[in-house]
């Protein structure tokens, strides 16, 4: 499939917002939940919205080629101060509204950014702390007033003053933002967005109009988006993901983007907007699952006997109805049934009973809670992406979906396995450069446009699949020689709803070892059950019941693993399980929540020496980091296991 | 303390103005106890007064005098220049002054939202038979109520549990939404017992950042009660310290810091 040509008068984010208030004029745009209800803006009144706010910024000197780092949740307000800084002829640079002041700071100094627009008083804050250190920033733009009357506003605008401003200055100004805005062609930049950097610090990818607007209509045309569907925007701001479906897919195919109330209320706006194209990591599709099943273990026994028998159909013909290959009769009838009885009415506490696509992508997924959203009927699929990509590499089409797949080259994208099995590709929608990092571009994209992903992977050949292995720097090899791939054990492992997180060691080692992360949620509704009595998470990981339990986990991962000729080596001998979570706070994690192997390696390097050792427990002192920024420590002695593991299939041979 | 009349402005920039409401020597009486004793001060207008002092000093009887469920048998109040007559409770919340109390006291049953309408009650004018056939101006009542009450659950962040029954909330939450009911009465003063007892740093904080916000946003004065020094010391504009019922102790929280009988009240002094 090649890519969608784009038309030139539909080259630029200004052009797409001018020909959608015409088009779409009385059609909703971007919707958000206030005060209860939810107030709804349709294409005309954003076009109004962001063209005030631009000539808002011009009057404040917004230049042209200038960075705004756009700062909080999901609001419309912040979505339209992306196209407005565009407007301007200013590149828009969203940024993780929960990262600490040190990491904004890092990005707002590395940007450059003149303009600030934020959301409320917690992330003004956060700026005049970076402005202490970084010069450079000269007006805060905030979009929420409570509190910020107190506030010294020499340099410093509410987000509706500006608007009223522009609309003021209408006449002078808007002769400047039309001359900007047709300044702007295709390979004018759009945006930038900061990596999650699993390794060292964010880089600030450059995208141009060419790759959002030509990976927005390839994948809109993909998947048949039209101005008839909904999305609710939940994820952040600052991850190219957002960027594409909140505004590359909304702009060009006119449909509504709905923002939640505020992040806890997520679930509940999700069942009333009941969108009907969906994206979500698979950490929160298993958070779900996991909901449901605890749930209905509380249910009576006549209902949890329903759920079981029209589950069971579900998985034997839910998948096969979905990809359209044949069913009996008998079948559809009863699967009619389960529908009234049972997935419709669980559909709909879930919020899909609307969703025509689903996507996952970020991780693997595990195959049961993969089955059970499609045999529920719900359309879930998986992609394979990255920012450098503007998101897609490979998706899966309807109809050919599987778990262990991340599915065929996007429209318009070329895909090949480099000599060391990494993944390549180069389309229209790869990025500009790294920004203000020339090696780093140099090193990631070659002279003809191919990317390297850093990723390690294959084509089946039946099937002209895409399967990823891992991340090729963290495949190693183990002291005998046999591979190291970690992620292939961990996602294993974190199938279970009890785990929720997971690092394998072993590369240049004998033998792997594992640090496991309980998942409090379910192991706490089991604690609950089992009249077990905790006090905080570190005492329930300890607990000698909880490490039974994830002891039979890794056993069983550990006889699949066996099967494997390849990846046997990688069997976990001995794991312990940690007495914190990994966190974003403390580096552990990226904001994405994707481990950072290296900051984990080294923080508890006693840990790991421990498990080699052959010690039976250690005890350790940890440091932590409060969401304020505080630090604080906590102490542990934790047990560590030894787990059976199955002799080597070469070996048994 | 100062009595005068005129209004200042803090360091903050909030605008202090003249008392609006005095007690004059009141002196409450429970048989042969005498709770408080010829005791006298003033709130201005837009300040967070605090009252403290150690266990059964007479702190929640002087709130409980404030709000009128308690009568002196000595001693005058005067709220907005007027000397006030004995009222009912229900009379002096329709004069603006809305209050939490301790042992926290919301109908657990119904939601969060239910509860925090029951707030705007005083504001309810519509009779038995509209209501009753609820068209018009009922209906008309119920939504301009409802707004009032989303911007207070909007304010306090409580979105998320709008719909859950408070008897399941924790109690940091439960205090919050009944810190909400008393603000979807629109008071004009506050009155806050021991907002924060029984909470962690976090939701101390939290509480803390609402008070202050409450204040700042709406002009609301506020009087409250608090054990935690280090709260009290942080967010109020003046204290004023009762020990045994009577006052010991009343200025700005360095004054009080520094005062003598306080410190010998909460530290213990040697008799001899």
């Amino acid at each position: 499939m090649n890519a969608t040509v784009i038309d030139s008068n539909l080259d630029t984010f200004p052009k797409l917002l001018a020909r959608n208030a015409v088009k779409f004029s009385d059609k909703p745009a971007y919707r958000e939940k206030e005060f209860g209800i939810w107030q709804s803006w349709n294409w005309a009144q954003t076009k109004d919205e962001i063209e005030s706010l631009a000539l808002g910024l011009l009057a404040l000197g917004l230049n042209e080629g200038d960075h705004v780092a756009i700062i909080g949740r999901n609001r419309p307000h912040l979505y339209w101060a992306m196209t407005a800084a565009q407007c301007c002829g200013a590149i828009p640079v969203p940024l993780y509204n929960d990262a600490n002041a040190e990491e904004m700071a890092y990005v707002l100094e590395h940007s450059g950014a003149r303009f600030v627009i934020v959301e409320n008083q917690e992330q003004v804050d956060k700026v005049i702390e970076v402005q202490e250190t970084v010069n450079g920033i000269e007006e805060i733009i905030y979009l929420d007033k409570r509190g910020m009357r107190k506030y010294d506003h020499t340099h410093m605008n509410a987000y509706e003053d500006v608007q009223a401003e522009g609309r003021a200055a209408h006449h002078r100004l808007e002769p400047i933002m039309k001359e900007r805005s047709a300044a702007l062609h295709i390979d004018s930049t759009c945006v930038m967005l900061y990596t999650s950097g699993t390794t060292g610090r964010p880089k600030g990818v450059v995208l141009s109009n060419r790759n959002i607007i030509s990976a927005s209509a390839s994948s809109s045309e993909f998947d048949n988006l039209t101005s008839g569907d909904s999305v609710l925007a939940y994820l952040p701001m600052a991850w190219v993901g957002d960027f594409i479906f909140s505004i590359g897919q909304c702009f060009w195919t006119g449909f509504c983007v709905a923002c939640p109330e505020s992040p806890e209320t997520m679930q509940t706006d999700l069942r009333e907007i009941g969108p009907s194209y969906f994206f979500a990591p698979p950490r929160f599709f298993e958070g779900m699952l996991t909901t449901v099943m605890i749930r209905m273990e509380d249910a009576s026994p006549f209902k949890q006997r329903m759920f079981k028998y029209f589950m069971d159909h579900a998985k034997k013909v839910g998948p096969a109805m979905l990809d359209g290959k044949p069913v009996s009769t008998a079948d559809r009838l009863k699967y009619f049934l389960g529908d009234i009885l049972i997935y419709g009415p669980l559909k709909n506490i879930l919020g899909m009973s609307r969703v025509r696509i689903g996507y996952t992508a970020g991780e693997a997924i595990g195959p049961e809670i993969f089955e059970f959203y499609r045999s529920l009927g719900i359309n879930l699929k998986q992609l394979y992406g990255q920012t450098e990509a503007a998101v897609f590499i490979t998706q899966q089409p309807d109809g050919e979906v599987r778990a262990d797949t991340v599915g065929v080259p996007s429209p318009g994208v070329e895909v090949r396995i480099g000599d060391n099995g990494e993944v390549m590709y180069r389309s229209d929608a790869t990025f500009v450069e790294y920004y203000k990092n020339p090696e780093s571009t140099a090193a990631t994209k070659d002279a003809d446009g191919w990317v390297a992903t850093g990723d390690a992977g294959f084509f089946e050949e039946s099937t002209g699949h895409l399967r990823i292995i891992d991340r090729a720097k963290d495949v190693g090899k183990m002291s005998d020689g046999s591979m190291f791939a970690p992620k292939f054990v961990e996602n294993k492992l974190k199938f279970f709803s009890n785990i929720l997180e997971v690092v394998v060691f072993g590369n240049g080692r004998d033998n792997c070892v594992a640090f496991i992360n309980i998942d409090l949620n379910a192991v706490g509704n089991w604690a609950e059950r089992n009249n077990i009595a905790y006090a905080s998470y570190q005492e329930l990981a300890g607990h000698p019941d909880v490490y039974a339990t994830i002891k039979s986990h890794v056993e069983e991962v550990n006889i699949s693993v066996a099967q494997d000729s390849m990846l046997s080596g990688c069997q976990i001998q001995r794991f312990l399980v940690l007495h914190k979570e990994l966190d974003p706070d403390d580096g552990e994690m990226t904001r994405t929540r994707k481990v950072r192997r290296k900051v984990v390696e080294e923080k508890y390097a006693d840990l790991i020496e421990a498990l080699y050792s052959g010690a039976t427990e250690i005890s350790t002192v940890t440091e932590v980091t409060y969401e304020d920024g505080r630090k604080g420590s906590i102490s542990a002695t934790i047990q560590i296991e030894d787990a059976k593991t199955v002799a080597r299939k070469a070996n048994a041979a | 303390m100062n009595a005068t009349a005129e209004s200042y402005v803090t360091e903050d920039g909030r605008t202090i103005g003249a008392p609006v409401m005095e007690m004059k020597n009141i002196t409450l009486k429970f048989g042969g106890i005498t709770a408080l004793s010829n005791i006298s001060f003033d709130i201005r207008e837009g300040e967070i007064r605090a009252i403290i002092g150690p266990n059964g000093a007479g702190k929640s009887s002087m709130l409980n005098v404030i709000n009128g469920f308690y009568h002196p048998q000595e001693g005058e109040i005067w709220f907005h220049g007027e000397k006030r007559k004995p009222m009912k409770p229900y009379q002096i919340a329709r004069q603006g002054i809305a209050r939490t109390f301790q042992n926290i006291a919301l109908f657990k049953g119904m939601s969060t939202l239910d509860n925090i309408m029951t707030g705007r009650l005083t504001h309810m004018k519509t009779n038995l038979f509209w209501q009753a056939i609820w068209k018009g101006p009922a209906e008309r009542e119920e939504s301009e109520n409802r707004d009032i009450v989303e911007h207070v659950i909007d304010f306090l962040e409580i979105q998320a549990i709008r719909k859950t029954p408070v008897g399941r909330l924790p109690y940091g939450l439960q205090k919050r939404v009944e810190l909400g009911r008393a603000l979807a009465a629109q008071p004009k003063l506050l009155l806050l017992d021991e907002p924060m007892a029984g909470m962690n740093v976090e939701e101390k904080e939290d509480m803390s950042r609402f008070i202050l916000d409450v204040n700042d946003e709406f002009g609301t004065t506020i009087a409250l009660i608090e054990h935690d020094m280090g709260v009290v010391m942080d967010i109020s504009d003046r204290v004023v310290v009762l020990d045994y019922g009577k006052k010991i102790g009343d200025g700005t929280p360095d004054e009080v810091r520094n005062n003598q009988d306080v410190i010998d009240a909460y530290l213990g002094v040697a008799h001899d």
